[in-house]
């Protein structure tokens, strides 16, 4: 695949101290606290071969899901594919590098950023990633550029009729006072089984802006695990959308630094479990800074066997005053035989502060069922255009239009597949 | 008022001079916890063999145990080894008048507004014979017997109603349950024991008999009420008074049994020594508290106001077995200086129209630091289950810390679970409105705190609400500058 020489001694080093650490923790089992209710032994149990870049449906995956007028960087199997990406829309103030070639090429920022954005020991999954890391797209932002062009990657995994494991890498750096939209869609080829172990860095310089979209398409037999981490500096902004309708066991970490005075960050996201579907989420919130601002919020619906999982961690840090933090959950159960589990987690150590969670589990309101069958829609309709606006909320936050409109076709789509609909 | 604060920050910042003395006792048994004392405590109580029994089956599966570390709280390593776990009652030295009694808890008496009889009997002074204890207790006692009520020390239910003791000890909170259950279910020492025969509404407060009667249940406390059908009970445990014991971990087990239509109202003040200005000494308070709402349309609540010990480690949770039965958690805990409390509720339901309702108030002060952490489970049958949660915080100064960990689990559709939180300090605006009428900012910081605990103390028994008030303005003492 490469030989030593190609790779510099940083990333060999980082490599060796995440295998270590992999090493000593292992696997993580539900005797965990953060994995309590997830339990990930079908990933452990499965072989997986180490995916080539490349496997057949690759190409038609990736234009699929084509948002017109993008930067499209395409990742197969974890490793960055230039021939599926298209970089004719790039505009002025945005470097991209594959993280390889970059690594190779002693990229400008690139041993600096990557790895250290945070601290791999928290999260045995992302050591795992860290400890194969290879390749993957890096993305840095001119200071003081305001980028409207959308960036979308697309990260496509799966092997011509072998389960494979992916560990793709994406590194986002942007400078000060810069401005960008960036999207983030999983997919892969419809029933196939395969392990997508993802993670993303974010540096938000000083008055940066960054709207970042995570969109998770994922097979039905796919067993997913991202870990985004964003650090914001003072007065930045860090938005983040999480859309998930995929994967038979998906494991969501997002982690939102705030580290700077003034920063500010949304974090919300909206996910469909059905069939027997396991959807995990923890988010964490640091608000490490006084005068920083949160918005979080996450919805969840639930049908067939499936299993969800919200873990909501504010954390207050001593001297963070002033800080204002808002978190709500909500969760729809379709299903007597779906689960969920919503822990919201505050944790305050400092007194001069706003900080508020709620959680709420219902069913639609057979009110407004009746209300809208009244007018002549069916039951099926009418508890679409509910769970429509019920996601609308979170999906009404997607800024590129092109991508919301898909995302929006492949919800009512994953409505039809399986949500049965009790009489 | 302003004579009174000076006195209180007088109060507050002295040392409790007299430290955890200990009398010279007789018929303490060898340091150490092995099957041996197990055998020991139960002979020298005269049990019957069965419990002996299952003591043992306690002993053994609790050295298979760990000790939880998942709780939000620091504290040294416990010497299980190190204590002696059986010490027969002993006599306290009598007091000739209340001028003996430490100054420091006379004037907390004072300020709780404990009469002064009562004030005799619980710092052990020589009692006139118009409220002697015994005649009192006596008198409650043939009254509850009339009509049928048992209420004595656990002890005594082993030999007088061994087939209700046998029938529900660890019915609800089994002697595998946790580490620290398991161990008072080994070890207990002594407690109480309440049986409310079916369609009894106990006429009085359980609490006040408490009161005199109860004296040095021990550190591994154990206390059984079931109320039969249709039965009510009203019960208090603790006391405002502040507590000084030399026993540094405390691992009471408590159950609660309501069967069908009953009800049992459980409330809880805990103020036991929570350790000096600088954090040390002070007690490890491991309890596991559990009710059970066995039959239909049953309902158990329990309230707390716990502003003691260094450490505070309790859940107290109700299985909502029964189709329409209520549970219920008020809770009201007050961390100041160096105390810390990770304290919440369980709420499983498992019948039909099941609902429950939480309502906690955490006040961290000084360094202190409050941990929320409770579960709503709905399973699977409990159709048209309803779930009420809130968590509010409190912080005064900006060096403690409020924690919130509920965990929700959902597995019917037809329910509805809502938790919120809050958390925030208490307003300058307010503190500056009071002050600006001539109200001292410690007596304004209390009025607020009272405001928010209000929900709470409503539910406790009218003199505890008035003495728990009080209570939490002794707590928070010199908590602001």
């Amino acid at each position: 695949m490469e030989t030593l020489v190609q790779v510099p001694a940083w990333v060999r080093e980082r490599r060796e101290r995440a295998a270590r650490r992999f090493a000593a923790v292992g696997f993580p089992t539900t005797k965990l606290e953060d994995w309590r209710f997830t339990n990930i032994a079908p990933i452990a149990e499965t072989t997986f071969a180490d995916a080539e870049g490349w496997f057949a449906p690759a190409a038609s995956l990736v234009s699929s899901v084509g948002v017109a007028g993008s930067v499209r960087l395409a990742i197969v199997n974890g490793q960055f594919a230039a021939g599926l990406s298209d970089l004719s829309a790039l505009p002025k103030g945005i470097r991209i590098a594959g993280l390889r070639d970059g690594a190779r090429d002693g990229t400008d920022g690139l041993e600096q950023h990557l790895g250290t954005v945070f601290s791999i020991d928290a999260h045995p999954l992302a050591a795992l990633n860290t400890s194969r890391l290879d390749d993957g797209v890096a993305i840095f932002i001119t200071a003081g550029a305001g980028v409207d062009t959308p960036i979308h990657i697309v990260t496509v995994t799966g092997g011509d009729g072998q389960a494979v494991a992916a560990h793709p890498r994406v590194l986002v750096v942007a400078g000060a006072n810069s401005r960008v939209r960036i999207a983030h869609t999983f997919i892969g080829a419809p029933g196939s089984i395969y392990f997508n172990n993802a993670v993303s860095e974010v540096v938000v310089g000083e008055g940066a802006s960054i709207d970042y979209y995570t969109d998770q398409r994922e097979s039905e037999e796919a067993f997913h695990i991202a870990n985004l981490q964003a650090h914001v500096s003072a007065k930045g902004v860090f938005s983040s959308h999480a859309f998930s309708i995929g994967a038979r066991i998906q494991r969501h970490d997002i982690g939102i630094a705030l580290e700077g005075e003034g920063a500010d960050c949304t974090m919300n996201g909206v996910y469909l479990a059905d069939g027997a579907r396991l959807m995990d989420t923890h988010t964490a919130l640091d608000h490490a800074m006084p005068h920083c601002t949160s918005h979080e919020l996450y919805k969840g619906i639930l049908a067939g066997k499936a299993k969800a999982v919200f873990n909501g961690r504010i954390i207050v840090r001593i001297d963070a005053q002033k800080t204002d933090a808002k978190q709500t959950n909500r969760a729809l159960l379709l299903s007597d035989d779906a689960t969920i589990n919503s822990n919201p987690q505050l944790e305050i150590f400092a007194d001069d502060v706003k900080c508020t969670h709620g959680a709420a589990v219902g069913q639609l309101d057979e009110e407004a069922m009746f209300y809208l069958q009244a007018r002549g829609l069916t039951r099926i309709e009418a508890r679409d255009m509910l769970l429509h606006a019920f996601a609308g909320e979170v999906l009404d936050g997607v800024k590129i239009p092109a991508l919301r409109e898909q995302l929006e076709t492949a919800f009512f789509t994953a409505l039809a597949r399986d949500v049965e609909l009790k009489a | 008022m302003s004579t009174t604060t000076e006195q209180i920050e007088k109060l507050a910042n002295t040392e409790y001079k007299y430290g955890f003395v200990t009398d010279v006792e007789q018929d303490i048994a060898p340091k150490g916890l092995n099957e041996d004392i197990v055998r020991l405590i139960s002979s020298k109580k005269g049990e019957p063999e069965w419990l002996l029994e299952w003591r043992l089956k306690a002993f053994r599966a609790w050295l298979k145990m760990e000790e939880p570390k998942w709780q939000n709280v620091q504290y040294a390593p416990i010497d299980y080894q190190g204590t002696s776990y059986y010490a027969a009652p002993k006599e306290k030295k009598k007091l000739n008048s209340l001028d003996e009694v430490d100054p420091e808890i006379r004037a907390t008496f004072d300020k709780l507004g404990i009469p002064i009889e009562e004030q005799k009997l619980l710092s052990n002074v020589a009692v006139d014979a118009v409220f002697d204890s015994v005649s009192v207790a006596t008198t409650f006692r043939s009254k509850l017997a009339e009509l049928g009520i048992i209420f004595c020390s656990f002890s005594e239910a082993v030999k007088d109603h061994p087939e209700l003791v046998q029938q529900y000890i660890g019915s609800v909170v089994p002697h595998t349950d946790n580490y620290f259950a398991a161990l008072n279910s080994a070890v207990f020492s002594d407690g109480s024991f309440v049986y409310i025969p079916r369609g009894v509404k106990c006429p009085m407060e359980l609490s006040t008999y408490f009161r005199i009667n109860a004296q040095n249940t021990g550190q591994f406390e154990r206390t059984l009420i079931v109320a039969d059908e249709g039965a009510s009970v009203s019960y208090l445990e603790g006391c405002t008074a502040p507590k000084r014991d030399e026993n540094q971990l405390h691992a009471a087990v408590v159950e609660l049994v309501a069967h069908t239509d009953a009800t049992i109202k459980y409330s809880t003040v805990q103020n036991w020594y929570p350790g000096d200005k600088h954090g040390t000494g002070g007690i490890y308070n491991f309890v596991t508290k559990r009710g059970i709402c066995k039959g239909d349309r049953s309902k158990i609540t329990w309230t707390q106001v716990e502003t003691g010990s260094s450490v505070t480690w309790k859940y107290p949770s109700c299985i909502l077995q029964g189709h329409d039965s209520v549970g219920e958690f008020y809770s009201v805990a007050v961390t100041n200086n160096f105390q810390q409390a990770d304290t919440g509720t369980k709420m499983i339901h498992l019948g039909r129209n099941t609902r429950s309702t939480i309502v906690s108030k955490g006040i961290s002060a000084g360094r202190g630091q409050n941990t929320y952490r409770g579960a709503v489970k709905i399973g699977k049958n409990a159709r048209n289950a309803r779930n009420y949660s809130q968590c509010d915080s409190l912080l005064i100064g900006d060096r403690c810390g409020a924690h919130t960990f509920p965990y929700l689990e959902i597995k019917n559709t037809t329910a509805k679970v809502e938790h919120e939180a809050s958390t925030s300090k208490i307003g300058e605006d307010q503190i500056f409105y009071c002050e600006s009428r001539g109200i001292a900012k410690e007596d304004a910081i209390n009025m607020i705190v009272s405001g928010f605990c209000k929900e709470v103390f409503r539910e406790l028994p009218m003199e505890f609400a008035v003495e728990a008030q009080k209570l939490l303005g002794i707590s928070l003492e010199g908590s602001v500058g």
